[in-house]
């Protein structure tokens, strides 16, 4: 993807979620044309949707709720158009999330809750390695790299029904911190990482061009 | 293959320029802290920190300014120190492109700002930090808070300042030593490994380091980040990958 102003169109959703400055600059300097909005038609007319998200679990959803924006990003995802969560932004792609003993709804995307990690240290930050898995495209040429985290918070457990037939089971990354959590998920036109690209100089840069090219 | 070691050159800032000078090959300005950002961030830092030392609270708005202009070419997380003393200052530098804001002197003075800031915007954007040094008077862990730069005493325990700041909710703590800071010694081991057996967020050491060779020792000690300034400012060129091939010849995980 070169840096022509003929990018692809990009929505960081704006629904109040802290610093989206870092992803809108990020995105661009990759060669996107990017649109901070809340609004339903920059939502459904993006070729890709970035939905940030920083803090707790339940505030995040509370805001993706009351903004609109959570039955937009449904919309997009059965409809297959490119969707990308990141760090809670990529936790509320799953069931739920467990945060000082309060249980909050996700997405429910895929199975899993989102829980404490279990390290000597927490939160988990800086510069961690990924373990893609074979046929990666959101990690492809970057397998090596490390990308930057800081989360306390992560998916300790993948138990997607991969026996149900006709299906493509989603493409899981792992990494580690104390114990295995899941770095990233690619599913069809849903991908989600918990790191944050934006702030992964350029092997963060190289990710989001390869979300990019599965527009 | 753990998270690594994160290696943090510190920049102060006065009136949106370098001070303590810096003397590098290659740059238009050596002044300026968004060239110079973006320098350090090519040359493989992990992270960046400035800190504001401008004095008058007037003349802020330049820090936002520097901020803003750093966000928007160098992709690596940017923490900003000076001058934080309540949740607008943070929402300012958050809004202005910075990832982390770090306290100091204000949550010495009213230590329940640190809940009021990370209840907003989460654990991982506040770091404290933390200048310590060795006291004669009675203190448990022998160590005392201090502020105005390591001038005056606080007679505050510094170990249990620690713990009291992570319990707050701090998302890590940048330990600075009084005693080492300028040495060119090395740094403090002691005093990380008493904060480190007392808290488990990241712990940032500070203070002291005068050659590549420094920096393992404070990892061994318990740090999962260290940070510097004057031995990136007036080093070689190359100093942070010498640091890092010092570090990985220790035996540190370094990126």
């Amino acid at each position: 993807m070169s840096a022509s102003p003929g990018g692809p169109k990009i929505t960081v959703l704006d629904y109040g979620a802290g610093n989206v400055r870092s992803a809108v600059r990020a995105l661009e300097h990759v060669g996107a044309q990017v649109t901070l909005s809340g609004s339903t038609e920059d939502i459904r007319e993006a070729d890709g949707l970035f939905v940030p998200g920083v803090g707790a679990y339940q505030a995040v959803m509370d805001a993706l709720r009351s903004s609109g924006a959570l039955r937009h990003i449904g919309y997009r995802i059965a409809g297959g158009r490119p969707v990308m969560g990141v760090c809670v932004g990529h936790q509320v792609m799953f069931e739920a999330g467990v945060e000082h003993g309060v249980r909050t709804e996700g997405l429910g995307e895929w199975p899993g809750v989102v829980e404490k990690l279990h390290a000597d240290v927490v939160p988990h930050m800086g510069w961690n390695t990924v373990t893609p898995p074979e046929g990666s495209r959101l990690f492809q040429g970057i397998e090596d790299e490390r990308f930057y985290f800081v989360h306390s918070y992560g998916v300790l457990k993948w138990d997607f029904d991969v026996t149900q037939p006709l299906m493509v089971p989603p493409q899981v990354t792992w990494a580690k911190h104390g114990e295995p959590f899941i770095a990233a998920v690619e599913n069809g036109p849903l991908t989600a990482v918990q790191f944050h690209p934006e702030k992964s100089g350029e092997a963060g840069a190289q990710l989001l061009r390869n979300w990019m090219e599965t527009f | 293959m753990p998270v690594a070691i994160r290696v943090i050159p510190c920049l102060d800032v006065d009136h949106g320029r370098v001070v303590k000078g810096v003397n590098f090959e290659g740059l238009r300005d050596a002044g300026d802290p968004v060239e110079l950002a973006a320098r350090y961030g090519r040359e493989g830092a992990d992270e960046l920190t400035f800190l504001d030392v401008t004095a008058s609270s007037g003349d802020r708005e330049t820090v936002y300014d520097v901020v803003r202009r750093t966000a928007d070419q160098v992709f690596i997380p940017l923490t900003v120190g000076g001058g934080v003393r309540a949740v607008a200052d943070v929402d300012r530098l958050l809004r202005a492109g910075a990832d982390k804001a770090s306290i100091n002197t204000a949550a010495v003075v009213r230590p329940e700002v640190i809940n009021e800031i990370t209840e907003r915007f989460g654990s991982q954007v506040l770091t404290l930090s933390l200048d310590a040094k060795r006291s004669e008077k009675a203190l448990p862990s022998g160590f005392e808070v201090t502020v105005k730069g390591g001038r005056e005493g606080t007679g505050i325990d510094a170990v249990q300042w620690a713990q009291e700041a992570a319990r707050r909710g701090v998302g890590e703590i940048l330990l600075n030593s009084i005693d080492a800071d300028g040495t060119k010694d090395g740094f403090d081991l002691e005093m990380i490994r008493a904060v480190r057996r007392a808290v488990n967020v990241p712990l940032i050491a500070s203070g002291g380091a005068g050659t590549p060779e420094h920096f393992a020792p404070a990892v061994h000690a318990g740090a999962d980040a260290v940070l510097a300034a004057s031995v990136f400012h007036f080093g070689p060129d190359d100093m942070i990958s010498r640091v890092k091939a010092a570090m990985r010849a220790a035996g540190c995980e370094v990126r």
